[in-house]
């Protein structure tokens, strides 16, 4: 492989691609992109799923694929893992992709809490007691948290779908999981 | 089959039957949102199979794939408890089959995740995720239609009382369970059964609906002995893959 390709422009190539459902954001955005990492000759990109039955995850791939050929890596050297632990969860959202989503008009997972109630980062907690959203949720369009679940499920599988009493327009909701 | 590969697959089936059972429901649910939900929650199922399916296929000396698990073979290799293959029936029968799936695959998951097993870990520490949102919307079913009209509850105590010996099936245990339970890989089904009876209390109470006290449960799914329900639900799901196989498209 070249040696112009350093490891920023590998993980900057990666983290180009767009997420199918959510093609504002890209998987960097998301937390879906875990690490990209020379093995002798080879890159390896690690992802990780959102849900077990993501349908997206394939066409994450071949993204992956072609974005990194394009940075210059012969395509025989490029492998995609993917791992499932540790799980997902929407906290790995960044700032950026939080940004992205709410200028979609799509609202943004809230920060979950861990055990004491602060923001935490392990997603499963040993006791097995699901961690709770800290805050409320507002509405993207005018900002108002009077705002009323319509569906547990939305246009994917990540999101319920919400309406906002206020402006009176539905809205999607990332679920914090 | 070695025990563990037995074991994975007891999930696996158990994921991809009640999510073809879930799929033949898309486009009819009374509303969309309820559409949407039952698609979506019948896929977080088939991504569990999936998954289950994928560590089958490293642990079986014949390398069989998730294709060939799941369309390849028949009625009794199958090792889905018997609650999974019952049809949907009316609304109030599929929401039930759901909640006692749900109530009993959330304890279930939650102890994998402790598994010395690393594999099983990754997988449920990801699947209880998901469970748990389908535990909160199943029961917040049951308690609707349970404390809803006269005719909404009817048809949920009838459910109850179709279902409630299938339900029984999901705590069968043999070797295979009380073997790798022991090695701490397996979950004991027994250990399970206090959270999902806690489970089924609170919901039920909520609901005015009343647990029903007949201890009888119709074992067998376990290990390949299904009611016949599972033998017209295959036809359907394997026909295609079984004229075509290998087919990509
Ligand atoms: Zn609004």
């Amino acid at each position: 492989m070249p040696e112009i390709v350093t490891d920023e422009v590998l993980w900057a190539a990666a983290a180009t691609v767009p997420d199918p459902e959510m093609p504002p954001l890209t998987i960097a955005d998301l937390g879906i992109l875990r690490s990209v990492e020379r093995r002798g000759d080879s890159v390896v990109v690690t992802i990780t799923p959102t849900y077990s039955g993501c349908p997206a995850v394939d066409m994450i791939e071949s993204g992956v694929i072609d974005a990194v050929v394009d940075a210059g890596v012969a395509v025989d050297r490029i492998r995609v893992e993917r791992v499932l632990a540790p799980a997902w969860t929407t906290d790995w959202i960044t700032d950026d992709g939080r940004r992205k989503l709410a200028e979609s008009g799509i609202s943004p997972p809230r920060t979950l809490a861990d055990a004491s109630g602060q923001p935490g980062s392990v997603s499963v907690t040993l006791s097995g007691r699901r961690r709770q959203p800290i805050g409320d949720i507002s509405c993207p369009q005018c900002g108002s948290k009077t705002v009323t679940e319509l569906s547990r499920f939305s246009s994917t599988a990540c999101k319920s779908l919400y309406r906002c009493e206020s402006c009176r327009e539905p809205f999607d909701h990332v679920k914090e999981l | 089959m070695s025990p563990l590969l037995t074991y994975v697959l007891r999930h696996a089936d158990d994921n991809l039957i009640v999510a073809q059972r879930l799929g033949e429901l898309i486009a009819s649910m009374p509303d969309l949102e309820e559409d949407i939900a039952v698609a979506n929650v019948g896929l977080d199922h088939l991504g569990q199979a999936r998954h289950f399916y994928d560590y089958a296929s490293e642990l079986d000396p014949d390398s069989r794939d998730e294709d060939q698990f799941a369309m390849e073979r028949s009625e009794r290799e199958f090792l889905n408890a018997t609650l999974v293959e019952q049809p949907n029936g009316d609304f109030a029968q599929t929401q039930m089959r759901q909640f006692l799936l749900d109530a009993y695959q959330v304890p279930l998951y939650e102890a994998m995740t402790a598994s010395d097993d690393a594999r099983l870990a990754a997988i449920s520490a990801k699947a209880v995720k998901e469970a748990r949102y389908h535990l909160e919307r199943s029961s917040a079913w049951v308690v609707r239609l349970g404390a809803g009209t006269p005719v909404s509850h009817e048809k949920i105590s009838q459910a109850v009382e179709y279902l409630w010996p299938y339900a029984g099936d999901l705590f069968y245990a043999d070797d295979v369970e009380e073997g790798l339970a022991a090695s701490g890989v397996a979950v004991d089904p027994a250990t399970v059964r206090p959270t999902f009876d806690a489970t089924v209390a609170d919901v039920f109470a909520s609901a005015n609906l009343s647990v029903p006290d007949d201890p009888y449960a119709r074992m067998g799914g376990r290990t390949g002995f299904h009611t016949e329900h599972l033998g017209h639900l295959l036809p359907e799901m394997q026909s295609l893959y079984r004229a075509h196989p290998g087919a990509t498209w």
